[in-house]
């Protein structure tokens, strides 16, 4: 059931070019920086450079690569995620699901299931451009895959965050902006913050969870923490929805 | 087999703040049978049927689809029921076969026969042409059509269509209806809508709902009777007193009903139109007319629904 409603997202997704704009539009930004990334390893390693001031091609090359994405992904995801739910209650489709045999939260999952699955090419493309300079050098792929660990779940919490934020309007374009402002807002909050490192905001911050990811860290402080930003939100999703049949 | 109950609606009630849009609305249907439900814009017709889908929930009462109860095990319940709303819900960016295949699957269609599911479907709704359309591209009345097809492909035991007619021509209104007569065979339907002379011709039942009261509930014979009544409307040259014609045998009560018109009032079951017939050429009375003073449907609905005011 779940996979249904999230084959039919993925087709919806496909069948606007929306879907292929995004998707070319981003695989160009992300090989530019690849490219850069590289020439600019030659550059700097070319230099005279003091031997523990040496960086491997993989952290040096992926880091440029993967700021630019979880950066590119908070412009990104809201402009996937805004019609997911919004779009439905426009044309009046949410009826097809509320009357077919499904729980609310098959629903929810299924589209959640259904963007994230979209997003996840991005990131599948993002480690086979990577993995490509194996052909000429030894990777490091822990950090790799700590990196694309990361911004996966980065990326389904963004999802999470924009899927509710559409149950709330009818207007896609509303939805995008509100999640935009909430996930920037969520993005700068350590920014805000700076004077106060001990501040309770300052754990609020997506960055700060996702940083240790991007240094190759996996911790499961941070783990917990995108795990239950992503039930929150498909949890507030449900409610939203319930509410619809509750309140009419 | 056709005694199977497949709906029992009991005192089902909706209120929206303190505004009750449905009060206290009772029946049951059977298998076989297709129930017309009537009544004037906002009567509470589209919240009734959202409740009976499990699209909405019930302030009061209770739903239960061939005894399931749809608050209980909404899964199980909605399982059995294919719902076409007011909007036809069709994702407009899918192919008609795409979107009946999502439509088949979402309602537990056994992968194997989703095709078969597909063929039946789109066959009986005469879709088989536009399988590959977009759903955008097909006009008001396919696009009903693709609505109808969602609603019934999983075979379901009861169809629930929010007046299914509305923006078709008049031939595909006719194959709609045929089609509607055809389900009720085999699975019980539930129709809304405000075109009388249909309810007439495919409902075995009707009910009237009047701000969100149940107003006429029954055969649609009953409905019948009331409209043919009872009356004989005469038209006479030479009209002779009243008391002339309240002689003759079944006549209780005579009015004049215009310039050389009367309308005579007869007991029930009795045919005096012979007897007046021959009364008026033997005193030559100047008969002109006579003919059974019919209420139209219409006339019985607005008896029905404006009673009170």
């Amino acid at each position: 059931m779940i996979f249904s409603i999230a084959g039919k997202e993925l087709r919806s997704m496909f069948s606007s070019p929306m879907g292929w704009i995004i998707l070319a539009l981003l695989q160009f930004i992300f090989g530019t920086f690849f490219l850069v990334g590289i020439d600019q390893y030659f550059q700097t390693m070319s230099g005279a450079i003091r031997p523990e001031q040496r960086q491997g091609v993989t952290e040096f090359v992926g880091h440029s690569v993967f700021s630019t994405a979880s950066f590119i992904m908070l412009f990104a995801v809201p402009l996937l995620s805004m019609r997911l739910i919004s779009e439905e209650r426009k044309n009046q489709t949410l009826p097809f699901l509320f009357s077919a045999p499904l729980s609310l939260t098959d629903i929810v999952l299924g589209k959640f299931v259904g963007l994230v699955s979209f997003l996840s090419i991005l990131i599948a493309f993002i480690g086979i451009m990577l993995s490509s300079l194996n052909l000429w050098s030894e990777l490091d792929y822990g950090y790799l895959a700590g990196n694309l660990l990361g911004l996966w779940l980065l990326v389904a919490s963004f999802s999470a965050l924009g899927l509710f934020v559409s149950s709330l309007t009818q207007h896609p374009i509303v939805a995008a902006i509100i999640t935009f402002v909430a996930l920037f807002a969520l993005m700068i909050l350590d920014y805000f913050f700076a004077s106060d490192p001990n501040s309770v905001l300052n754990t609020l911050s997506l960055f700060r969870h996702f940083e240790p990811f991007s240094r190759g860290l996996l911790d499961t402080r941070d783990f917990s923490y995108f795990m239950l930003f992503i039930l929150t939100f498909l949890t507030l999703t449900v409610r939203r929805l319930d509410a619809d049949r509750l309140r009419g | 087999m056709m005694d199977n109950v497949t709906v029992e609606v009991s005192a089902l009630g909706r209120n929206y703040g303190n505004n009750a849009a449905v009060r206290d609305v009772s029946f049951s249907l059977r298998q076989g049978e297709v129930l017309g439900f009537l009544g004037p814009n906002g009567a509470g017709k589209s919240t009734t049927m959202k409740m009976l889908t499990g699209n909405l929930a019930p302030t009061f009462g209770s739903v239960k689809i061939c005894g399931i109860d749809i608050l209980e095990q909404p899964k199980e319940a909605k399982a059995l029921i294919g719902y076409l709303p007011e909007t036809p819900p069709l994702y407009k960016e899918l192919t008609v076969d795409e979107m009946l295949a999502l439509s088949a699957r979402l309602h537990g269609v056994a992968r194997g026969s989703v095709k078969k599911a597909l063929q039946t479907a789109k066959e009986r709704c005469g879709l088989t042409e536009m399988s590959g359309r977009l759903i955008d591209n097909l006009s008001k009345g396919y696009q009903q059509r693709v609505g109808i097809a969602q609603a019934i492909i999983h075979n379901p035991m009861v169809v629930i269509l929010d007046e299914p007619t509305v923006g078709l021509d008049p031939i595909q209104i006719r194959d709609i209806r045929a089609l509607i007569k055809e389900l009720g065979g085999e699975h019980s339907v539930i129709l809304s809508t405000h075109i009388l002379p249909e309810v007439e011709m495919i409902c075995d039942h009707v009910q009237i709902i009047h701000k969100g009261q149940l107003v006429f509930n029954g055969s649609i014979d009953v409905l019948k009777q009331q409209r043919h009544g009872n009356r004989l409307l005469l038209g006479l040259r030479n009209p002779p007193a009243r008391e002339e014609l309240l002689k003759l045998d079944d006549i209780i009560d005579v009015e004049t009903a215009g310039e050389h018109l009367l309308r005579v009032r007869h007991a029930d079951g009795a045919a005096p139109a012979e007897a007046i017939v021959q009364a008026a050429v033997n005193n030559n009375w100047g008969l002109y007319q006579i003919n059974p003073d019919q209420t139209t449907l219409e006339e019985v609905f607005v008896q029905l629904t404006y009673q009170e005011v």
